[in-house]
């Protein structure tokens, strides 16, 4: 698996600024997803910011009821991200959080729902903004691998994620998709759901990796890393030898990086697979 | 019925275990679903009808008061008798009331999910009057006595084996002395008991999928036409339904039909849709010499005028259970009263309190499967998050899950602080996860690890702090 160097000569990003919403899973645990999007992006054109000031987009607190701590989140994301042409989130369920249900955080609140709807409008997961604002048909990876897709359920609902991913997996070299019987059924993770009630969570985990099993796939990728640690953890805990990556990693030709939950192969941080380009070494200005 | 909803989380421990419910539940999970797809794709104005079908039900809930009236001045003129029910109490006393004016021994039932949410059947019995239900899955679980898991397919948590059993044991007394193990013997045997029962019954109680205010009509949808024998042959027919269930017009009652069925099993249209209008007139070669609706409350009109009214909007097709992974795994009685699934997660708290059913909204990955199917585009997500607000501001969330949301909610506000932590996190668990690559044990994480692996970090440091280093764009 390797990177082939992408012919420049169109690059529909060419002068947008993207800001990243890097999510907290991915700066936690899985950061070369986040160097992989920033590769797709500057491949595509865009320049990359990186808000200093992002935490998380506020769903542990939105989902548990607590909506005083979700609006307070949502309020620093608002301010953080309102100055790009677009912003970019390699999660559907942290994108939907944004682009779906920030404004209705704000009812009561003209001003700051108006400043929501304008972020939401702008807002998109990695993806569908390669496919659908940017119009990129074709990446310039390769991957050796058979994979499943698993349509994550906040991307695929809320924000109508299910064509785009595969449109450009397809275009990946030496990849295969051998697609599950149900790809759009729920993994069982659901944020603190999976903790909540491990058992449900469990019984609707196990008909998920026997259905991934069963397409023979040795690759499980989805968008949402949270799913994707859930699957992950699984199908390891069951000895199913399946490895799991976030798809930006593929589409960014990262997928020879050590898979989730496998041990690290190499010293080297992930950061210097992506290593950032010279010019965004310079200030961004804003 | 009791509430079992508050032991929800040992509910579910049972029904993990139940591998005759399991069986079950491996069949609904593929069938009810795959049926509802194909009966779409072949109706291209499928979500044109459906938009139409939520803004009749919020036309008509917007008019509630309006639309009542006009279906009992209808009523009334047509001779029949409409009482309005409260509370559970009041319909159950209003229906035993005209059992005992008929002098009546015995009723049978067609299937209504009202008469369970008011637990008429116990009432009747205690009151020596002898309930018969006709709908083949409530024959069933009356003869278990068991109440429904399902709000179409009230027995859909048992194999046919069971059944088997069930009927040899109740059956034998009555003849039938061999164990039956087809499924259209089964059938045929059940219909051979319970035609004497039509025949005896003093009173016929059914629900009603619709009640239409232009012409004081009450509209039932069976598949077994026993709705028909129970709504005919007795001399008095109760309906029992609740305010939701007026709609304004037969062409609103035909509109809704079309996504009903589909919705639910997949049918084009139900086997029998029957519309009741009043009792036998002069020239009628059949009917009821009197005809009854109860119109029951039970808190729905508090939910008028609020965030939670589109819960009001359900024609109880199944759908969203059909197609909830929750329900997929645990089936319909874990959830502890009358209704389950997801619309059963927004209608429990509020009929038998969020302090009794709040783990119900709770026990939801908010897959949104459920509103992406369901005919009046019902948001139950958006309701289930409403019901944990509720719990959040009356502080009946634990304190566990209160106090784990104050700490991340106080570095999430705070970014130089929350690097500082997470940065510590990550290289705690990169470090003693390198070896392996993930834990298969962690302390308080636990809900997680039981059932699987947790993934170790990547080395090297959070997305930020590489970013920084390597003095990546940023402001």
């Amino acid at each position: 698996m390797s990177t082939v160097s992408e012919p420049s000569s169109h690059a529909p990003g060419r002068g947008k600024t993207v800001g990243l919403f890097v999510t907290c899973l991915v700066d936690m645990f899985r950061p070369s997803v986040g160097f992989a999007a920033v590769k797709l992006l500057e491949d595509a054109g865009c320049r990359v910011v990186v808000p200093d000031v992002q935490t998380c987009c506020g769903q542990p607190a939105y989902n548990s009821g607590d909506r005083g701590d979700a609006r307070a989140v949502a309020r620093q994301v608002i301010a953080a991200f309102e100055g790009f042409d677009h912003v970019v989130v390699p999660s559907g369920s942290c994108g939907g959080m944004i682009a779906h249900h920030f404004p209705g955080l704000f009812d009561d609140d003209r001003p700051m729902r108006q400043r929501a709807e304008a972020l939401a409008a702008r807002t998109h997961e990695l993806m569908s903004f390669l496919v659908d604002v940017l119009g990129v048909r074709r990446v310039a990876a390769r991957c050796d691998a058979t994979v499943t897709y698993h349509d994550s359920c906040s991307g695929l609902r809320e924000l109508g994620i299910k064509a785009q991913p595969r449109t450009l997996l397809a275009g990946v070299a030496g990849l295969k998709l051998a697609e599950m019987t149900n790809p759009e059924v729920c993994c069982g993770f659901g944020g603190t759901f999976c903790v909540k009630y491990p058992d449900i969570s469990n019984a609707m985990l196990i008909d998920k990796t026997a259905d991934i099993a069963g397409t023979g796939a040795d690759t499980l990728l989805a968008g949402d890393l949270g799913c994707l640690m859930n699957m992950a953890g699984k199908l390891q805990r069951e000895g199913k030898a399946v490895r799991v990556r976030h798809a930006a990693e593929v589409l960014a030709g990262m997928g020879d990086l050590p898979a989730i939950g496998e041990p690290e192969r190499t010293e080297a941080p992930v950061s210097d697979r992506a290593r950032p380009r010279a010019h965004r070494r310079t200030s961004a200005g804003s | 019925m009791q509430s079992t909803a508050h032991a929800f989380k040992a509910n579910v421990g049972h029904a993990l275990v139940d591998d005759n419910l399991q069986q079950s539940l491996a069949i609904l999970k593929v069938g009810f679903s795959e049926r509802r797809r194909q009966a779409a794709e072949r109706l291209p104005e499928f979500e044109a009808l459906r938009d139409r079908a939520r803004d009749i039900k919020n036309h008509a809930l917007a008019h509630l008061d309006f639309y009542l009236e006009a279906f009992e001045a209808k009523v009334t003129a047509l001779g029949g008798h409409v009482h309005w029910a409260p509370t559970a109490a009041d319909a159950r006393a209003a229906v035993l009331d005209i059992c005992r004016r008929a002098g009546a021994r015995t009723v049978t039932k067609s299937k209504s999910m009202i008469a369970e949410e008011i637990a008429l059947n116990d009432h009747l019995e205690a009151h020596g009057i002898e309930p018969v239900e006709t709908d083949l899955g409530e024959y069933i679980i009356q003869l278990r006595r068991e109440p429904p898991s399902h709000i179409i397919a009230p027995a859909v948590h048992l194999t046919k084996d069971q059944v088997a059993d069930t009927f040899l044991e109740h059956h034998r007394k009555l003849g039938f002395d061999k164990r039956l193990t087809e499924r259209n013997d089964l059938v045929a045997e059940a219909r051979q008991v319970l035609r004497r029962r039509f025949l005896e019954a003093d009173v016929g109680i059914t629900g009603a999928n619709f009640l239409v205010a232009e012409t004081g009509s009450s509209m039932l949808v069976t598949n077994e036409g026993n709705a028909d024998l129970t709504n005919t042959l007795p001399r008095v027919h109760v309906v029992i339904a609740s305010i939701e269930k007026v709609i304004p017009t037969l062409e609103d009652a035909a509109t809704l039909l079309r996504v009903l069925a589909r919705s639910a099993t997949g049918q084009e249209s139900a086997s029998y849709t029957t519309f009741n209008t009043g009792p036998r007139r002069p020239d009628d070669p059949d009917g009821p010499a009197e005809y009854h609706v109860v119109l029951l409350d039970n808190g729905r009109s508090s939910v008028l005028g609020t965030q939670m009214q589109d819960m009001l909007r359900c024609i109880r097709c199944g759908a969203c259970m059909n197609h909830c992974p929750v329900y997929g795994a645990i089936g319909g009685h874990a959830y502890g009263w009358v209704y389950p699934g997801p619309i059963g997660a927004v209608l429990t708290p509020q009929l038998v309190g969020v302090e009794e059913a709040g783990n119900l909204p709770n026990a939801s990955t908010f897959c949104g499967r459920c509103e992406s199917v369901c005919p009046v585009r019902i948001p139950l997500p958006k309701l289930m998050r409403h019901w944990r607000e509720r719990e959040f501001e009356r502080h009946l969330t634990p304190a566990s899950v209160r106090q784990g949301l104050a700490l991340w909610a106080f570095l999430a506000r705070r970014p130089q602080l929350y690097r500082r932590a997470t940065g510590i996190a990550n290289r705690m668990l990169a470090l003693f996860g390198r070896a392996d690559g993930r834990y298969g044990w962690l302390p308080l994480a636990r809900g997680w690890t039981r059932h699987r692996d947790f993934p170790a970090p990547q080395a090297g440091g959070t997305f930020h702090a590489q970013w920084k280093a390597r003095g990546g764009a940023r402001r």
